[in-house]
């Protein structure tokens, strides 16, 4: 019975995300191109598919997931809080081993992260292949999470990390391939999405409420702006190795001194 | 039938497989480290049951139905060649998409209770949540406007980091004059507008617009979409903050 009314809602609640696109897609397909698309048919369907499975993953998750992984953040954060006020950053380090676990985990089975990195693939021709994106970006997750963490534990300002990314990220764009840049750019928005988002607010809400001296609502802000900004850093990081890798395969474009 | 069945199988393998880290890293710090049962088991398994056979689907119909709207709907314009055609939809689909996101609702139900806590705004239900909708308002805006200026910089081939290195220059610059009780709200805005369904579209309109027009490489001109639409709800949110206080 409960199970059938989680159904319900999550049917209602994916429908009503979906209403404003479908509506926007209508009116300039009726109103403004007045052509009827080809292959209409087979994409009604897969539309259909693509409802009824977001419809199941979510209410999967809220049943299988979301549960233990809050419970589990709650959990580790009153576990790691010592009596002490003193507050030490290295109380924590089960919690951040945690949050780059669970960034890690829960960016691999990002559905909006998995579509991206089909594209990439097919666009680049093979080259680039979608699971070596998926992992490069699911380190990222993981590195911004987890400092995230260490930032709510010492209570350090947000826009210091942040704007030190940026700086990071913008020396890398100079040094990177232009074809990779805004690729790496797009991951860092695709990361925090369906799976990824309610597990690690939670942890950010935990963490800031069980440290002393944190308030959960200034400071439980901000581990989303790292899980976006980081995996930008290790997207473009892993085009850097493999482009430095297929170099030294290479014949004839060795760095070797014999000439 | 038979090939029907191999891919179906291949499809619940490829979900498996993406779920795997989950699975083990909560197995993992339940069992090893907080040395606890799992409470409902049963419920657990059926919950990640639903998880596979919905992350099957969800890909099947990715590849049959979303990509291949995006796309043509992509080409469409581009043999219409109406730019303000275009824009409005750029707009509309930016702006429809991100309104009524479930995600930025909460976000900025709790950016409210944390402007109320602050003496930013007035303590009372009223003034909250009319804090919490135009703040709603202002990240749906700043994402029409986000798929506008990257439509634009498809059709007009810009290199794309100079105007990403722009918004970062901004919400660098703007960071120290904004109330502080919104920068976290502001920097945390960015992640949460790019919905599961909106990033197969968008990322599929892009790449089609940069197929549709001679001279675009869909590699380097086609992605980025998605870029600009976490960015400028920070920019904007964080000018929101600074004009009302």
């Amino acid at each position: 019975m409960e199970f059938l009314s989680t159904l319900g809602n999550t049917s209602l609640s994916t429908l009503r995300d979906v209403a404003p696109i479908v509506a926007v897609l209508l009116f300039f397909q009726v109103v403004v191109l007045r052509r009827r698309l080809p292959n209409l048919r087979r994409i009604v369907r897969g539309f259909i598919y693509v409802l009824i499975g977001l419809t199941l993953f979510l209410i999967g998750l809220e049943q299988a997931l979301f549960p233990i992984g809050e419970t589990m953040a709650k959990q580790l954060t009153a576990v790691s809080a010592t009596a002490s006020n003193e507050v030490r950053w290295d109380d924590y380090l089960l919690v951040y081993a945690f949050a780059a676990a669970i960034g890690f985990a829960t960016t691999v089975a990002e559905p909006a992260l998995i579509s991206v990195s089909m594209k990439a693939e097919e666009v680049s021709g093979g080259s680039l292949k979608a699971r070596g994106l998926r992992i490069a970006v699911a380190v990222g997750v993981a590195i911004g999470v987890s400092l995230g963490c260490f930032r709510i534990v010492t209570g350090t300002p947000l826009p210091w990390y942040i704007i030190a990314a940026y700086v990071i990220v913008i020396l890398q764009t100079f040094r990177s391939a232009r074809s990779i840049v805004p690729l790496a750019y797009d991951s860092g928005g695709v990361t925090t999405s369906t799976v990824t988002v309610p597990v690690v607010a939670a942890l950010g809400l935990g963490l800031a409420s069980s440290v002393p001296g944190r308030s959960p609502l200034i400071d439980g802000f901000g581990l989303i702006a790292f899980a976006s900004v980081f995996p930008i850093m290790s997207v473009l990081g892993y085009a850097m190795i493999a482009s430095w890798r297929a170099r030294r395969r290479e014949p004839g474009r060795t760095d070797s001194p014999r000439s | 039938m038979g090939k029907f069945l191999r891919n179906l199988a291949k499809g619940i393998m490829g979900a498996v497989r993406d779920l795997a880290p989950i699975i083990l890293v909560i197995a993992f710090f339940q069992i090893v480290v907080l040395q606890q049962p799992f409470p409902n088991l049963g419920g657990v398994l059926v919950g990640l049951a639903c998880v596979i056979a919905g992350l099957t689907l969800f890909i099947q119909g990715l590849e049959s139905g979303l990509f291949p709207l995006g796309e043509e709907i992509a080409q469409e314009f581009a043999a219409k060649g109406s730019l303000p055609a275009l824009i409005a939809f750029a707009f509309c689909l930016g702006f429809g998409t991100t309104v009524a996101e479930p995600a930025l609702i909460a976000v900025a139900a709790e950016a409210a209770d944390v402007a109320s806590e602050a003496g930013a705004i007035l303590d009372s239900e009223s003034a909250r949540s009319e804090y919490a909708f135009n703040l709603r308002m202002v990240v749906a805006v700043s994402v029409g406007a986000a798929i506008v200026i990257g439509v634009v910089r498809i059709i007009k081939g810009w290199p794309i980091h100079w105007l990403i290195i722009g918004g970062y220059l901004a919400v660098t610059l703007m960071t120290p004059f904004a109330p502080e009780e919104i920068v976290g709200v502001a920097y945390d805005s960015g992640g949460v507008t790019t919905s599961t369904i909106t990033v197969p579209l968008v990322a599929a309109l892009g790449i089609g617009l940069s197929m549709a027009i001679k001279g675009r490489n869909p590699m380097i001109d086609g992605f980025g979409l998605i870029a600009f639409a976490s960015l400028t709800p920070l920019v904007f949110v964080l000018a929101y903050g600074m004009i009302l206080s």
